[in-house]
């Protein structure tokens, strides 16, 4: 030990070791952290699903499934596009802002097919007939479990336990085809 | 111990040293010779976390911690595994006693001021086993994948998602899916059996290394290492051994009696301790009627729940502003050795705001214990809206009637 101590050179040691350590463990992170992400399994079952809608007659609902969710499509007719305007006062929150079906086209609605109040599947009602829950009934989707009433483009009527409308999924329209999950 | 007529303990001693560090941390380590009641929580926590870990290890060996096995498996140990019920029932109980005996064990610490300088780190510590503690007992809650299991994880997840920006991609992340599902419960399984408990172990051991580095307190706030006999042991202290050890055992007995009678006679807890929803397997198109925290986490449920108001101005939802309170309201703790300006540690010997202060802070913690059980209405939540506020305004005002307020004299000796 008779050399004296090369700080410079000392120093310079600690700020490479330091950087090719603090290198290493942030490359490592990236494997470790990316393996919480949805797996390849994960993102198969949560991808976007289609639907041809040339099928579905005009006053006709399907359900498709979306992330464990049941999805509601309607093919509104004529006279439900007419009546849905006049409801606007008897729900709570009308979404004007929406549009009338409440999506990206102006005859179909694409709903989230689960009750706002307790997650219950709400059914399909879209006749227009007197109801024991509504004299009324201009059509709709009416929930067993709780009474709660929603008018065809899924808005909640007023007086009932539901709080809000029944969710917008996050869908796009390409002609026929309807894509559940992207927004266009 | 003598070390020149025990050659095995002197050869030892030699290459790893038990006789210092066990007189250090055990036999000789003084403590005061005065302390009450109070100062009996930090032994049972240590009870309790040996009870948790060692339940825990056995129920590892029958639980499957699948989406499809979870539940079935936990019913297993109910049912079919002998002593399963008693080893399920200690974990779940003893979850129910770790958070009883912390939260008495933070409020001695409140009281007497154990966070005073120079136990600034004691308390840190401590402060970090509550967060890993809290951590640990919502992953394990989990794990039974019961209704209320799924719904009341879907309810603290979302708050993640109520961060603005990146919270919708930090909560998938953190669910490892798009919806709450198995690749969630296998990860808190991990984390609820491996991570966690490692770092309470580690904490554990640093917030006793730093008691006996800076000695522990009394109710009266005297410091015990003023005045000390000729071989330096304080006068107002005594050998842990025997004097604490033996103390210790009959109150360890006592809470062993209270805590099996819950644990065979009423494991439930009237639906406090294990939920009535959470018999039920997990359903993800069904919620809960009413949702509602297990009571260990209700006072902070309550404060989550008592904003009601976002900051539209700065685009802050209610949802996440309640995050942020919550957050808060267990960050404060972390800062409160730095809050108080105290000339004194005890309560006994502070003035009047002080005790106004713990008070309200106490009575504000039970009751919003309470109103966190209960379902909201218009009553309760602005009954939460004032407890909340006056949770915070006796840490908040802290530095100020601290600094200004009269103290007694403390005595020389304890």
């Amino acid at each position: 030990m008779s050399k004296k101590i090369d700080q410079n050179r000392r120093r310079a040691l600690h700020i490479t070791s330091g950087i090719v350590g603090a290198v290493t463990v942030a490359g490592f992170a990236v494997p470790f952290l990316s393996a919480w992400n949805p797996s390849e399994k994960a993102k198969a079952l949560g991808a976007s699903v289609k639907f041809n809608l040339s099928k579905l007659e005009a006053g006709a609902m399907v359900v498709l499934e979306w992330r464990r969710t049941p999805i509601f499509i309607v093919h509104q007719t004529l006279s439900a596009i007419e009546n849905l305007p006049k409801l606007d006062a008897k729900v709570t929150n009308p979404a004007k802002e929406e549009g009338i079906t409440r999506s990206a086209n102006s005859s179909y609605t694409v709903l989230k097919g689960v009750c706002t109040h307790l997650s219950c599947a709400p059914k399909y009602h879209p006749e227009i007939e007197p109801k024991a829950w509504d004299q009324e009934w201009l059509g709709g989707f009416f929930c067993p479990c709780h009474g709660s009433k929603f008018d065809l483009a899924g808005r909640v009527y007023k007086g009932v336990p539901a709080p809000t409308n029944l969710e917008v999924p996050p869908h796009s329209f390409d002609g026929d085809m309807l894509t559940i999950g992207e927004v266009g | 111990m003598n070390k020149q007529n025990n050659s095995f303990m002197s050869w030892l001693d030699k290459r790893f040293p038990v006789t210092e560090n066990l007189e250090r941390h055990l036999t000789k380590h003084p403590v005061p010779k005065k302390v009450n009641f109070f100062y009996i929580f930090g032994a049972l926590l240590m009870v309790i976390f040996m009870v948790q870990v060692i339940t825990g290890i056995w129920l590892m060996m029958f639980y499957t911690n699948t989406e499809e096995g979870a539940f079935a498996s936990v019913e297993y140990i109910m049912r079919d595994v002998e002593y399963g019920w008693l080893m399920r029932y200690m974990h779940s109980t003893g979850a129910s006693a770790f958070f009883f005996l912390m939260y008495f064990h933070m409020f001695r610490g409140l009281l007497y001021g154990s966070y005073q300088k120079p136990k600034e780190l004691v308390w840190l510590f401590g402060c970090f086993l509550l967060f890993l503690l809290m951590a640990e007992g919502f992953l394990g809650y989990v794990l039974p994948w019961g209704q209320m299991s799924y719904w009341a994880a879907n309810v603290i997840l979302s708050l993640f998602g109520a961060i603005p920006v990146i919270g919708p991609d930090l909560q998938v992340w953190i669910q490892g899916d798009y919806v709450l599902s198995g690749a969630t419960l296998s990860r808190f399984f991990a984390l609820h059996v491996v991570v966690v408990p490692l770092l309470m172990i580690a904490l554990v051991v640093f917030h006793i290394f730093a008691l006996h580095e800076v000695g522990a307190g009394n109710p009266e706030g005297v410091d015990i290492e003023k005045h000390r006999d000729e071989k330096g042991m304080p006068l107002d202290g005594a050998p842990f051994h025997p004097y604490k050890t033996f103390s210790a055992l009959p109150a360890i007995g006592i809470f062993f009696v209270i805590f099996f009678s819950i644990v065979f006679f009423a494991p439930e807890g009237g639906g406090y301790f294990l939920e009535k929803p959470n018999f039920e397997e997990a359903n993800f198109l069904k919620t809960p009627e009413h949702i509602a925290p297990v009571w260990y986490y209700a006072p902070f449920y309550s404060i989550l729940r008592a904003i009601t108001f976002g900051i539209p101005l700065l685009g802050i939802t209610s949802k996440f502003l309640g995050f942020i309170i919550f957050a808060a309201s267990i960050a404060i703790l972390f800062v409160v050795p730095w809050l108080d300006r105290s000339k004194v540690q005890s309560i006994r010997y502070k003035g009047m705001y002080s005790k106004i202060g713990m008070i309200l802070f106490a009575a504000s913690f039970i009751t919003l214990g309470y109103l966190g059980t209960k379902p909201v209405n218009e009553l309760r939540t602005l009954i939460a809206q004032i407890c909340t506020l006056f949770y915070f305004l006796p840490l908040i005002l802290m530095p100020i009637y601290t600094k200004y307020e009269k103290t007694l004299e403390v005595p020389e000796r304890l």
